[in-house]
């Protein structure tokens, strides 16, 4: 598989997902659409990380927009049939390439990416990382997060992206977000939802068996409780994020920049063949599904409830926060993904999206480590990279 | 048959700030080139998120505490669909369903008396850009993407085209003296809802809307013709009403049915996730209220009492930003009428030697308070005040500096100018000499000498005095 869709710096250290603009380098998310793109423009994470002496080393295959499972439908890619899927960042940050990468985090692709390539992705609270420069699809609960081999690496990188950023209207008041990787501990509560557990298969299922018995061993309460929301938060998610991906991406049109059809002879035909010809199948699903959700017929049983759930969800998970420290699920149903044909790619995510769609929902954070997920409470990324660190510890 | 006309107006109003509306490109008032003033966020381009200009949001809430409105506390942006080429991210940000203002009112008198329009809401939103044509090929220009408008929708309150034609006559002289637009040529726009029923009838007719109308005569031009258009169909059934969109031609003075395919479309509005709900609080609420400039009479009214003239007063009212400035300056001590008058006649003056227009005035209120003051208590004469006026005009001077500078300032009690005129007459003893032999005019050079002395500080009045009674005496 191709790691890179642009190389920038042979010796950088920070990989960055296609999805994440780099000034005067192409950035295309994946997709044809925007084909030679080049912006005008850095995403403020990477400005402030080459503030800091860090450099980019490339832009990494995505997943068109980052819509799928973890990266294979990328126009720049060249998976083939029975391929062993795994995400180029991830891949990257594995082999010791780079010591981190960036990724922005909107349907759990990133986060899946990490599980399938055994490193972390942390995706942060909502509004602590700017998301000016990300090539916008859900804006309502996509965020940049960070992918490296350990929680103090990802924590390290974290201090220096997040932050308040005028540029960002959703962008979180200036909090001096410190990233502690050595909180204590003993006595924390952690609940496995024997929900999403039970959808998992027995390989993923010894993951986080693994993980709860390593997590037990540092005195951590580790329990099973039941709470059925998941699939309901799913489908919250789905409607939004495909309602807010298809008006995000209608400025695509084949005006302005990016692929313009050959084939028109009057504004229809250019927005029509260009936009046909640019996107790839799974977008174009995802773009009539958001359409309907917002159509006029549909908003109020739709797009209007899926803003309801998203409250009662906030509600339940925040109750639920005040017993347990942390949630432990799995972060797909699966250790291994092999190629698979694109028309089964909306149904597809839609299954996996069940375990990663709450942190997107609600703006919680989510690490994605080991192989399997800790959730918190909004602003406690500390916790659970000090219980991925306390993991990581007996594992030495 | 007797028939009613029953109007609704949608207005369109440019919101006169210095930056657009949700980035910070300026001077899009007055754009030299097509893209001239973009930016990525303003053309569409991925990456850049709308960061909301607060400017807006308050010129917004003052057109509506103006128009009598509620000004809701808990405002928020809808994201309105619909593909165009002139609107670079195929969705314009306007407001559904929580506008800044609602139910106000406005007074409107015509020839059938004074009555009430309701303004049902007013909303912020941003401009689409335009579209050039060429006989191959067509240009897109962005300098009016996202700049802040207001729509102001009334009630169908309106019986008659002079109704409507006064409204929109007084709120473009609202908005003009408050500074909240320039409503220059094309800045006010106007969807007019028509329809017409027999007079009495509860029900109302069949509505049809006239779209996208900025001058008020064409306005005029077309409710009569659709009113009558509305008539001759309901008395003589000349056709069958539908409910339409329609446009009006001002060359053949008619209207005619635009497409169906634009009035049926669904623009799938939805939450502006990128914006966060704007919250009006008591403190900015207050701030905006005190901002709000008088009601154009009652300020006219406060200007004669402070003895200004009729036509000072009208050049005020026509220059909110001159209106203000002078208010400043009055609150900071000055005699209205004094300061009237060194604003409207010798800036006036020496801004029109400089080709500027009275609007393009940038003095501060202290500096020019500062300078009335010395002038009033004798510190400084006119023609030295007026020097460091044309410095401050022409050259962008600090007036404080500039009369520092110069020494205008020099401590000047009575001895000084004793100091001074002594000194004067022994070295002019030519002129004084001409001046005891009777020649009136020598004197000038002797006071020609003291005031040169004296760079210009000093009542001349009161050295010609002094000066005239040494040699007298
Ligand atoms: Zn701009």
């Amino acid at each position: 598989m191709k790691y890179y869709a642009e190389i920038i710096n042979e010796n950088g250290n920070i990989a960055v997902d296609d999805t994440i603009l780099v000034k005067d380098y192409l950035s295309s998310a994946g997709s044809k659409i925007l084909d030679g793109y080049k912006p005008l423009f850095s995403a403020e994470a990477v400005e402030r990380l080459e503030n800091k002496g860090y450099s980019i080393s490339g832009k990494t295959n995505v997943g068109e927009f980052a819509l799928d499972l973890v990266g294979e439908f990328s126009y720049y890619n060249d998976i083939k049939d029975g391929d062993t899927l795994k995400g180029a960042a991830s891949e990257l940050v594995k082999q010791g390439k780079v010591k981190a990468a960036l990724g922005v985090d909107m349907n759990g692709a990133t986060r899946r990416a990490a599980a399938l390539s055994d490193v972390s992705f942390l995706k942060p609270t909502y509004g602590t990382v700017s998301r000016y420069g990300v090539i916008s699809c859900a804006a309502s609960g996509e965020q940049l997060g960070v992918y490296a081999n350990s929680a103090d690496d990802i924590a390290e990188i974290m201090s220096v992206i997040a932050g308040n950023d005028k540029k960002d209207g959703t962008s979180l008041p200036e909090i001096s977000y410190t990233y502690n990787t050595n909180e204590d501990v003993n006595g924390k509560k952690v609940c496995i939802v024997k929900e999403l557990f039970d959808k998992a298969d027995e390989n993923t299922k010894a993951k986080i068996t693994a993980f709860a018995d390593a997590l037990k061993a540092q005195n951590v309460l580790v329990e099973e409780i039941s709470i059925d929301i998941f699939e309901v938060a799913n489908t919250a998610w789905q409607i939004l994020m495909t309602a807010e991906t298809c008006n995000n991406v209608s400025r695509y049109d084949g005006v302005k920049y990016g692929h313009r059809s050959e084939n028109y002879k009057n504004i229809d035909e250019l927005y029509v063949n260009s936009r046909t010809e640019g996107f790839n199948f799974l977008t174009k699903a995802v773009i009539l599904y958001g359409s309907e959700m917002l159509s006029k017929s549909r908003y109020a049983d739709c797009y209007d409830k899926a803003l309801k759930v998203r409250r009662v969800v906030s509600d339940v998970m925040n109750t639920l926060f005040e017993k347990y420290d942390a949630i432990l699920t799995p972060v797909c149903s699966k250790c291994e993904y092999t190629s698979y044909d694109i028309k089964d790619a909306f149904t597809k995510v839609f299954e996996e999206s069940v375990f990663t769609a709450v942190p997107n929902l609600i703006g919680i954070p989510a690490l994605s480590t080991n192989s399997v997920q800790l959730m918190s409470k909004a602003f406690c990324e500390s916790t659970l990279l000090s219980l991925a660190k306390a993991v990581e510890r007996k594992g030495e | 048959m007797n028939f009613e006309l029953v109007i609704g107006l949608e207005t369109h109003v440019e919101l006169n700030t210095e930056s657009k509306i949700f980035c910070s490109c300026g001077g899009h008032s007055s754009p030299k080139e097509p893209n001239d003033c973009v930016c990525p966020a303003c053309c569409g381009m991925p990456g850049m998120l709308p960061v909301m200009n607060k400017r807006v949001v308050e010129l917004a809430a003052t057109a509506g505490l103006m128009l009598n409105c509620e000004i809701n506390r808990y405002t928020t942006f809808d994201k309105k669909n619909y593909y165009y080429p002139d609107l670079p991210c195929a969705y314009q940000i306007t407001q559904l369903n929580h506008p800044i203002c609602v139910n106000g009112c406005v007074k409107v008198k015509t020839s059938n008396g004074e009555r009430d329009i309701r303004i049902k809401q007013i909303h912020m939103e941003e401009d689409a850009g335009k579209l050039v044509h060429s006989s191959s090929s067509s240009f897109v220009d962005f300098n009016r993407t996202s700049v802040p408008l207001i729509e102001i929708v009334t009630q169908p309150d309106f019986r008659s085209a002079e109704e409507v034609v006064t409204y929109l006559g007084k709120l473009k002289s609202m908005f003009v003296s408050s500074g909240i637009s320039e409503c220059e040529e094309g800045a006010m726009r106007c969807d007019v809802n028509i329809s017409v029923r027999e007079e009495g009838a509860e029900e109302f007719g069949v509505r049809t809307e006239i779209k996208n109308m900025s001058s008020f005569e064409a306005i005029e031009r077309a409710i009569k013709y659709e009113a009558q258009r509305h008539m001759d169909a309901i008395e003589f059934s000349t056709e069958e009403l539908v409910q339409e969109t329609r446009r009006f031609d001002d060359v053949s003075g008619k209207t005619f049915a635009m497409r169906n395919k634009e009035t049926e479309a669904d623009y799938r509005y939805f939450p502006d996730p990128n914006l966060m709900p704007i919250v009006i609080d008591d403190e900015w609420l207050e701030q905006i209220k005190a901002n709000k400039p008088v009601a154009l009479d009652e300020k006219a009214e406060e200007y004669l009492a402070q003895g200004i003239s009729d036509k000072e007063i009208a050049m005020l009212l026509s220059e909110h930003k001159i209106a203000k400035l002078l208010d400043e300056v009055v609150a900071l001590g000055c005699n209205a009428k004094d300061a009237a008058a060194w604003i409207l006649t010798d800036c006036a003056g020496i801004l029109r030697k400089a080709g500027l227009k009275l609007k393009d005035l940038s003095i501060k209120a202290e500096s020019l308070s500062y300078l009335i003051k010395l002038v009033e208590s004798s510190k400084l004469n006119r023609g030295a005040a007026k020097k460091a006026l044309i410095a401050a005009i022409e050259n962008g001077a600090d007036i404080e500096k500039f009369v520092e500078d110069n020494g205008f300032l020099k401590e000047i009690d009575d001895s000084f100018i004793e100091a001074v005129i002594e000194k004067a007459i022994e070295s002019n003893p030519q002129a004084v000499a001409d001046y005891k032999a009777g020649k009136e005019k020598a004197l000038m050079a002797i006071f020609g000498a003291c005031m040169k002395e004296l760079k210009g500080s000093g009542d001349p009045a009161v050295i010609r005095t002094k000066l005239a009674e040494k040699l007298n005496g």
